[in-house]
């Protein structure tokens, strides 16, 4: 069984190297490396999960030392648990229907080639995250997968927003990062190992203080990769990248992966009430600014980016009410609906080569397979039942409301929080959902050019990604399955009565509502968006203003004072000595004369001297 | 006196091969060109055979010496011809040999104006000599002598083959480093005086300071790593650095970052720390100081450069302060992470300056503004060794760089019993966000270089072109990645398994640092 592991991990990134030393025009072959390897991985991931969901001892590691600096060793190591196989499942069939999708999307694009090995290497790093043992790995994959994120949001070269998009995402998340490393080597350091099993195990014995503090350092990171306020600026710039990059990283895996960390090291997350606590607001904040700014975009593409910041809020809120299973199912709902949303959204781009709702309209006759399944994808969105979305969102707004009743572990405010914050974005998501449904299908067709066909190979993913977006919500329903595979028995991942209630009316008025108001107006924004919103809060100039402005002036100036002053001492210092030595050479006037004299007068004081003395 | 060994002989040998390379190399004249470019190949790769051979003899576990040569030279000055390997200074000596015999492959490729390859790689064998010399003396005059060796031949590496402000830059370098030199003669003579000996074994054999007074052991320590900062480079001591590497050659850039700036950490480590631990301990803190500036000054400086090679130089400043923090830790985490940092930094900004000198060979110019973006679509090879080294030097978790970094703010959070501990817990932080801001520089770097269309690069002058008036230029050719690979895949390799260098040293550290924790 952990060999299946380690050959599951290994495969993408071997396709990774042996695709990077590919010849520029070896499309054929790039494809076949990429997905032959990933679909034997998604096979065997298959099989992994049944075996080790299958056994009773869920936990299976292995680990060799790959580093020992003094008395810090770290390992490079699988770990298996049912919530690690169960993520891994979900990672390798999105990446391979990405992966095939790919194909055909970049049918003319003479990158494909390195595209599809830095995909393969993407998927190696998240699949080192999720399947890590040791945290230093677990970092080695984290920041791989940001670098993958860089390379493949600037691979249209020729577009000029690329570059700066690339820079900004890799930069904000690095600033998460930083905390990310130094409370992972923090827990490493008190604790003598950085084994996830040994720090989990010994989460009690460890003192309270530097566990909150070294979970609150993880949550930076946790903000940062998975695009949460205040380091979520980087997530609607990253759009400009190719549309299947949206769907796998931007969506699916490495922005949830900040939420499988947090699932995985839940133990240290329990230790005190304040990790957890600012998770919460943090998330009721996100889950609000998201889907507000999502209200008000037009690019078709920045809507779901702005969706996925707040349902990444979702998992996080999940979270914070202490019932990481329910993350977790909304994050696997989450990353077939999203997936199946960017894709289609992608065919619709392909298409018209428009992705503004401005320009788009009455697709619904001309592309009546991405019709139905984006209908699919923004109902479980909108959480409709019976969707997945729906039993997902229930679980999570099902736990806050335990919690906030005091029966569950979180804090109950905490709970309160997240159940206001959830159930007012049940209906802002509705609402935005229907106006991205009526604005890109219904109504006239604003442009006179016919959309042109899209391939089989695209549609065919949509249709794979469709079944789970329709029937996935199931796993939740019995405790022994879900609940059962994440170690969380017992654990009513089903919708609660009162919530589901309260959800279903929110969510119904807001469809009706903006349905309503399209109906006066058809062809026209059913929302009147305002400059606030649409620029986000104008988070993003504050952030050039309070940041990036100024490190670049205080970078100039420490250059500067680096050259002038401490080099000019420098070189002062020889100056000054070439201004001395001639100064000085004047004694040496070569005049006989002076010469005696001077040695006469210096007698004549040290006789003076010697006498007085 | 017993049978010569095996050992014994290699550990001669290593220094002996590039004297009597670099003899023959001056003595060739110079119509025969590229003979000589191919005589410092076998002899810089003949050198390298010879390194690797030093491993033999070791046995696991070995924390001392396991072949040393320990002969009277001039007795009245109490020097010995005393050389040792141990696991601290073999991994120095084997990336020294390999990026001399790399830079002579690259000589193979090209030799900057006024040609002379002969002289030039007889001044690189001089420069060899001097640098493995360093790593494998056990006497401290010995040690002095080689460490001095090396200024002369990267002198006139810089004034004869460098750029239009070479002669000044060169001035600079030398007579800067010259003046730590006399700091560390002084510190040199002072641990003489104190403790009757200048055998660096016996005086670390000796543990405790070897019977110095702790507060001539503060004054012996302030001079020599006064002396060796100039070399590191610790700011404020720097600003020798960008002026010499912007000037100086390719090969000189090479081996001036990849190993020369490895003397002075090599020296504070192997003399100040395991001969004078007082003194280390009262001023590990002002050197931890020193170095997270270091870090946080050059990682500002980085992004407001204007020329690559600069830029590159003022990283180097921000790597060797990550060195140094490790080393003022005074644990064995520390040291290790400090040595597998020298090695990591070795490797890639070596790596570095090799692309740096190619796109200088194609467009002539190292300002980012002039090459204006768009190499990754021009020249899809060099661009891709650029990023690779790029993402490499900015600490990417996964390559060789991470390791130094992160393992040096690691072993900041817990320094060895005698500091306390606060202040260092700040500066680790400080630090690591200095790591994350690395990115910031390189990645703007990366952004004026190599992204874009490939209408951004350059028009090189002369010859029919494609429709752009743009003559073709060739991508990475044979030679240069022949150069180039060898770096590329240790980086990777000591990225996923840096256990290979940590394992070799890491009895002899431990050793070392068991004055400091008692």
């Amino acid at each position: 069984m952990i060999e299946i592991g380690w050959l599951v991990l290994a495969l993408p990134l071997v396709a990774a190297a042996a695709g990077f030393a590919l010849h520029r025009r070896a499309r054929r072959g790039a494809a076949i490396v990429a997905v032959g390897a990933l679909g034997l991985s998604t096979a065997l991931s298959a099989v992994l999960a049944a075996g080790v969901l299958g056994q009773p001892e869920r936990v299976v590691e292995s680990a060799f030392t790959i580093a020992r600096f003094g008395e810090l060793r770290v390992q490079a190591g699988v770990r298996l648990d049912g919530l690690a196989v169960v993520v891994v499942v979900a990672v390798c069939v999105v990446a391979l229907l990405v992966q095939l999708y790919s194909i055909a999307y970049l049918h003319d694009d003479n990158g494909y080639p390195c595209y599809a090995a830095e995909v393969s290497l993407f998927t190696g790093a998240m699949l080192i995250v999720v399947l890590a043992a040791d945290l230093v790995m677990l970092v080695v994959g984290w920041e791989i997968m940001g670098i993958c994120s860089y390379l493949l949001i600037g691979h249209y070269r020729d577009l000029p927003e690329s570059r700066p998009a690339a820079v900004k995402a890799f930069l904000v998340t690095r600033v998460g990062d930083v905390g990310f490393l130094l409370g992972v080597l923090l827990l490493g350091v008190a604790a003598g190992t950085f084994g996830i099993g040994a720090v989990l195990a010994n989460a009690g014995a460890l003192p309270s203080a530097t566990v909150t503090v070294a979970c609150l350092l993880l949550l930076l990171g946790v903000a940062g990769k998975s695009a949460q306020f205040p380091l979520h600026t980087w997530l609607p710039d990253a759009m400009v990248g190719p549309t299947p990059i949206s769907a796998l990283i931007h969506a699916a895996t490495m922005v949830a992966a900040g939420v499988y960390v947090v699932a995985r090291l839940f133990p240290l997350f329990r230790v005190g009430p304040l990790p957890l606590a600012a998770l919460g607001v943090l998330a009721a904040i996100t889950m609000l600014l998201g889907a507000l700014v999502a209200l008000a975009q037009d690019d078709l593409k920045r809507v779901l980016a702005w969706s996925t910041v707040s349902q990444i809020a979702y998992m996080t809120g999940g979270l914070a009410v202490g019932v990481p299973a329910a993350a977790v199912f909304h994050l696997l709902a989450h990353a077939a609906f999203k997936a199946l949303l960017f894709l289609a959204a992608g065919c619709v781009l392909h298409a018209t080569g428009q992705s503004l709702m401005s320009r788009l309209g009455g697709l619904r006759q001309a592309m009546p397979l991405v019709f139905v399944t984006m209908t699919c994808g923004l109902a479980a969105l909108a959480g409709l039942p019976p969707f997945a979305g729906f039993f997902s969102k229930e679980a999570v707004l099902g736990a806050a409301y335990e919690t906030a009743r005091g029966h569950g572990e979180g804090t109950p405010w905490v709970g309160w929080l997240v159940l206001v914050a959830g159930l007012l974005t049940v209906a802002l998501t509705a609402a935005y959902a229907t106006r991205l449904w009526l604005r890109t299908f219904f109504g006239a067709a604003r442009e006179d050019t016919t959309p042109k066909q899209v391939s089989s190979l695209m549609l065919g993913s949509l249709v794979v990604l469709a079944v789970p977006t329709v029937v996935l919500g199931a796993i939740g329903l019995r405790s022994r399955w879900l609940a059962g595979w994440l170690d969380a028995p017992g654990v009513a991942l089903r919708p609660e009565a009162v919530t589901t209630a309260l959800s279903t009316v929110l969510g119904i008025a807001a469809i009706a509502a903006v349905v309503l108001a399209w109906r006066r107006a058809p062809d026209r924004d059913p929302i009147r968006p305002r400059p606030l919103l649409a620029r986000a809060f104008y988070l993003d100039d504050v952030q050039d203003l309070l940041v990036v402005g100024p490190y670049r002036r205080f970078a100039a100036e420490i250059a500067d004072y680096d050259t002038r002053v401490i080099d000019g001492a420098v070189e002062g210092y020889g100056t000054g000595a070439a201004v001395l030595s001639r100064r000085l050479s004047r004694l040496q006037t070569g005049n006989v004369q002076t010469y005696a004299t001077v040695v006469l007068g210096a007698a004549v004081v040290l006789a003076v001297a010697a006498v007085l003395l | 006196m017993t049978g010569v060994s095996v050992g014994q002989v290699l550990l001669v040998a290593v220094l002996v091969v590039p004297t009597l390379g670099a003899a023959a190399l001056a003595l060739l004249p110079e119509r025969l060109d590229r003979a000589a470019r191919l005589l410092g190949v076998i002899v810089s790769g003949l050198t390298l055979l010879i390194s690797i051979g030093l491993l033999s003899g070791r046995s696991a576990g070995e924390d001392r010496d396991w072949v040393y040569v320990n002969a009277g030279w001039v007795p009245a000055v109490d020097l010995r011809f005393h050389l040792g390997v141990d696991g601290i200074s073999l991994p120095l000596v084997v990336l020294t040999a390999l990026l001399t015999f790399l830079c002579a492959v690259y000589s193979l490729h090209s030799v900057p104006a006024p040609g002379r390859a002969g002289t030039m790689l007889a001044l690189v064998g001089v420069l060899e000599v001097g640098m493995i010399g360093t790593f494998l003396a056990r006497d401290l005059l010995l040690f002095f002598l080689f460490f001095e060796i090396v200024l002369i031949p990267m002198y006139f590496l810089i004034a004869v083959w460098g750029g239009p402000g070479a002669r000044h830059a060169a001035t600079k370098f030398v007579l800067y480093t010259l003046l730590g030199s006399v700091l560390l003669l002084v510190g040199i003579l002072t641990i003489y005086a104190g403790a009757g000996t200048l055998d660096m074994v016996e005086l670390a054999e000796r543990g405790g300071g070897a019977g110095i007074a702790p507060s001539t052991q503060t004054f012996a320590f302030a001079m020599v790593f006064g002396g060796l900062a100039v070399k590191s480079p610790l700011w404020p001591l720097h600003t020798w650095l960008p002026d010499a590497h912007t000037e100086a050659p390719t090969i000189g850039s090479v081996l001036l970052a990849g190993v020369l700036l490895k003397m002075g950490t090599y020296g504070i480590i192997r003399v100040g720390l395991s001969i004078l631990p007082a003194g280390a301990q009262r001023l590990a803190p002002t050197m931890a100081v020193l170095a997270v500036t270091g870090i946080i000054v050059g990682v500002l400086c980085c992004y407001a450069q204007t020329d690559l090679k600069r830029l590159i130089a003022y990283s180097s400043v921000g790597h060797m302060g990550f060195v140094l923090l490790g080393v003022s830790t005074l644990t064995a985490a520390g040291v290790q992470a400090a040595l597998l940092g020298n090695i990591a930094h070795g490797v890639i900004t070596g790596l570095l300056f090799f692309c740096v000198g190619g796109l200088k060979d194609r467009f002539h110019t190292s300002v980012l503004a002039d090459l204006g973006g768009g190499i990754g679509a021009r020249l899809p090879r060099l661009g891709g060794v650029l990023t690779f080294a790029a993402i490499a030097s900015l600490g990417l978790p996964g390559l060789a760089g991470f390791w130094g970094e992160a393992f040096a703010v690691a072993a900041a959070y817990r320094p060895a019993g005698g500091l306390a501990r606060t202040p260092y817990v700040m500066l680790a932080v400080v630090a690591a966000v200095g790591a994350a801001l690395a990115a910031a520089y390189f990645l703007r770097m990366l952004r004026m270089v190599v992204a874009g269309p490939a209408s951004g690069t350059p028009r090189t002058s002369g010859g029919s072109g494609d429709s752009g008036g743009r003559p073709s230029v060739a991508d990475v050719t044979l030679l240069e990645g022949l150069s180039w690979a060898p770096l590329a895949v240790l980086a990777l390799v000591l990225g996923v398994f840096p256990a290979l260098v940590l394992e070799c040293s890491r009895p002899a550290v431990d050793l070392l640092v068991r004055v400091h924790s008692g």
